[in-house]
């Protein structure tokens, strides 16, 4: 009785066997892992830069010995010259960004709806994030797409609203951020998350991770959040162009 | 019956496990209903950087996913793998290893992420120190099961024992991937994957962390507890067969239905998408194995409050795993995605499903850990209507919320402009948010009665073996 088969053959070798199960299981739990995530790292059409390489902006050979913040700052890269890294500021802006949470009530992921073009701007293209480690995209909109914030409101519009978020909008549920003017940008340890960058591929040159520390100097953190706010969306031009095609 | 066998068992570090993981109920519902308050009332958040909504949300979800679901999850395995293969665990030492070693990644997510240390990816937040204690905490566990499986008496592996491994060896790749990180400093540090790629890999984690952690390890649960407390055999064994496979090949698939519309590639949401539609198939199978094993014993659930919490969570197993696939169709999820529809449907299958199931299974253990009965049977009975009616509040309020949300955002005038400006649809939200706090504090209630229900009857249990003692020595 305890050795009569109920199922198949197969099957009750894997019962009878805790290392057939295991082997049974590294197998069957990976294949669709593989099958959605592999492909993403190879397929050139997955990024849209492969086929319009405008997307992204080249940086010449002598641009390369010239800080970014420096370059943005005197008109080396203008909104629409395509995607680059974050300068140091935006960059300390973005971690910010991050250890706030923001990400839980914010998308940075705009789609391909008439109502969101008309509320947010162009859909997001994936190149767009292709240097943002870890990506922001976002799962929930308790407060509006930020994909595309840069240059909708003026500076001084988010430091009131991050002071007090209510005080410019009512119905905000936002919560204040009142430590942002107050303490100053992590100049210390922002040369060190460059070089971390760079070594996962975002092309940040030395002239760049040297210059990091001094372009925080005086900056508090609501300078580098606003300066993150400011650039998002507003690197790739849009204006007659079709990516997806 | 099998009360007089307590002895034979490696049983102390289940009995740890199963009181810290009414303690985590009770903390992690309660974050839950201060951030949910926090939405209603933004001044909660008291302009103090480490108790916004934006640091405490992670603390939430990792308080119950990891420090009250880790528990449930490591006591009924430890003790439902001993039952099931008639021999004490592998290694015992090493199962209390993994106690202190999960409590001391809970402490340290108590602490980091109030300060803002943060890897940023949802359910996955916490920074890479604490992520390798997760992986070695969590192959310690793995291995001491599998070895406790491997020097079984019985001639088959048990059922619910399938699912606790599927659930090991699933969290294991998940857990890697998903964290590999190039640190900045010791709490600071960066994905090594960026953009699309990224996001596809998070949601392949986010995803499978609830096929896997929260489902495939509660159907385990559900495999031991619910034939033992209505005792009567699963209703069949080959759907169990069917159940097991489709169900770990194919929710493996499902994470690219979060990412329907965005930037990644078409054809990765719609395989995510067909698959998500075809796990009803096993979903269903599942929860009908479950309740069918009442068939010809439904009168049980009168006075069997325990039962109730088992039968009712797949109830809510059923609905929310009809809810899910509905929603990764491309055209509702244009509606859902980024509303509050989302978060009804994760709390659907959390309040409704994973905390009933634990509650059920945990009451189970206690009764038979401690060899007595419930100090109180009425407020069980009490912690099951408030459970049932807090989820119930708390989903209702979110579908309103959130269809309502999506359908605002995309409304247009009669003369073709958007009806709605975005911060109308926030101040629409309100009655709602309060409307779901409510519902999360019914729950907690459920919650708090329990612990002390809980507590009572471990005292109580300890004062009579005190007198046992007592009286054979006198």
């Amino acid at each position: 009785m305890a050795d009569q088969i109920h199922s198949t053959k197969l099957q009750d070798k894997i019962e009878r066997n805790v290392f057939a199960l295991l082997f049974a299981l590294l197998i069957v739990l990976s294949v669709g892992g593989l099958v959605e995530i592999v492909p993403l790292f190879y397929l050139d059409e997955t990024m849209e830069h492969n086929q319009h390489p405008e997307i992204v902006w080249e940086r010449s050979d002598e641009q390369k010995g010239v800080a970014l913040g420096q370059l943005v700052a005197t008109g080396g890269w203008k909104a629409g010259d395509g995607v680059r890294p974050y300068t140091a500021l935006e960059l300390a802006g973005r971690e910010i960004y991050i250890r706030e949470g923001c990400y839980a009530c914010h998308s940075q992921m705009i789609r391909p709806f008439r109502d969101e073009f008309e509320r947010y701007g162009h859909y997001s293209l994936a190149s767009e994030s292709m240097y943002d480690h870890t990506f922001q995209w976002g799962s929930k909109r308790t407060g509006p797409d930020l994909a595309r914030v840069g240059g909708k409101y003026s500076d001084e519009w988010h430091r009131l609203h991050f002071r007090d978020a209510r005080s410019v909008v009512p119905e905000s549920v936002m919560p204040n951020y009142l430590w942002f003017e107050t303490t100053p940008a992590n100049a210390n340890r922002i040369p060190r998350s460059l070089r971390a960058l760079k070594a996962v591929g975002v092309p940040y040159t030395e002239a760049d991770i040297a210059a990091a520390s001094s372009e925080l100097q005086g900056k508090t953190e609501l300078d580098a959040v606003i300066a993150y706010l400011q650039v998002l969306g507003t690197m790739v031009k849009f204006e007659d162009k079709d990516y997806r095609k | 019956m099998e009360t007089t066998q307590v002895e034979k068992y490696d049983f102390d570090v289940v009995r740890w496990f199963s009181i810290m993981a009414v303690v985590y109920l009770v903390i992690g519902t309660l974050v839950g209903v201060l951030i949910a308050s926090q939405l209603a009332w933004p001044w909660l958040n008291f302009d103090i950087a480490e108790l916004t909504f934006g640091r405490l949300r992670p603390l939430h979800t990792n308080a119950v996913i990891f420090a009250f679901g880790g528990s449930v999850l490591m006591a009924t395995a430890y003790y439902t793998v001993q039952r099931t293969c008639g021999v004490r665990l592998w290694s015992n030492k090493m199962a209390w290893f993994t106690f202190w070693g999960w409590n001391l990644v809970i402490l340290g997510a108590v602490i980091t992420l109030p300060l803002g240390i943060t890897q940023s990816k949802e359910y996955a937040e916490l920074a890479w120190p604490i992520d390798i204690l997760i992986a070695v905490v969590w192959l310690a566990y793995s291995l001491n099961f599998f070895m406790t499986v491997a020097k079984r008496k019985t001639s088959h592996i048990y059922v619910s024992n399938w699912f606790f491994m599927a659930m090991m060896v699933m969290i294991t790749y998940l857990h890697v991937v998903n964290s590999l990180a190039i640190p900045v400093t010791l709490w600071h540090s960066f994905s090594v994957f960026s953009g699309v790629q990224d996001a596809m890999i998070q949601w392949w984690y986010g995803h499978n962390a609830v096929g896997f952690y929260l489902t495939a390890g509660f159907l385990g649960i559900m495999y031991y507890f619910v034939p033992k407390q209505a005792n009567r055999p699963v209703f069949s064994y080959r759907l169990s067969v069917i159940h097991f496979w489709s169900l770990t090949f194919g929710y493996v698939w499902l994470g690219a239905h979060h990412l329907q519309y965005t930037a990644l590639p078409d054809w990765t949401g719609s395989i995510g998408a067909a698959v998500s539609l075809a796990m009803i198939i096993p979903s269903w199978g599942g929860a009908l194995n479950g309740m069918l094993t009442l068939s010809g014993a439904w009168d049980k659930l009168r006075d069997d409050y325990v039962l109730r919490f088992l039968i009712m969570s797949l109830a809510f197993y059923a609905m929310s795993t009809f809810e899910g696939p509905v929603m990764s169709v491309k055209t509702v999820n244009a509606l859902s995605h980024y509303t509050d529809w989302t978060v009804g449907h994760v709390h659907a299958g959390a309040l409704g499903w994973v905390a009933m199931v634990a509650s059920g299974a945990l009451y189970h253990m206690i009764m038979k850990l401690w060899n007595t009965e419930m100090y109180s049977a009425k407020l069980v009975n009490l912690h099951f209507w408030l459970a049932t009616i807090g989820t119930v509040v708390y989903i209702t309020a979110m579908w309103v919320s959130g269809i309502m949300q999506g359908l605002m955002w995309r409304d247009y005038d009669e003369f073709g402009t958007l009806t709605y400006t975005f911060v109308e649809s926030v101040a629409a939200m309100h009655p709602f948010y309060v409307m779901r706090a409510i519902g999360g504090m019914i729950f907690w209630a459920g919650g708090a009665i329990m612990l002390y229900n809980v507590v009572m009857t471990v005292r109580q249990a300890n004062a009579r073996r005190a007198v046992n003692a007592a009286t054979a020595n006198a």
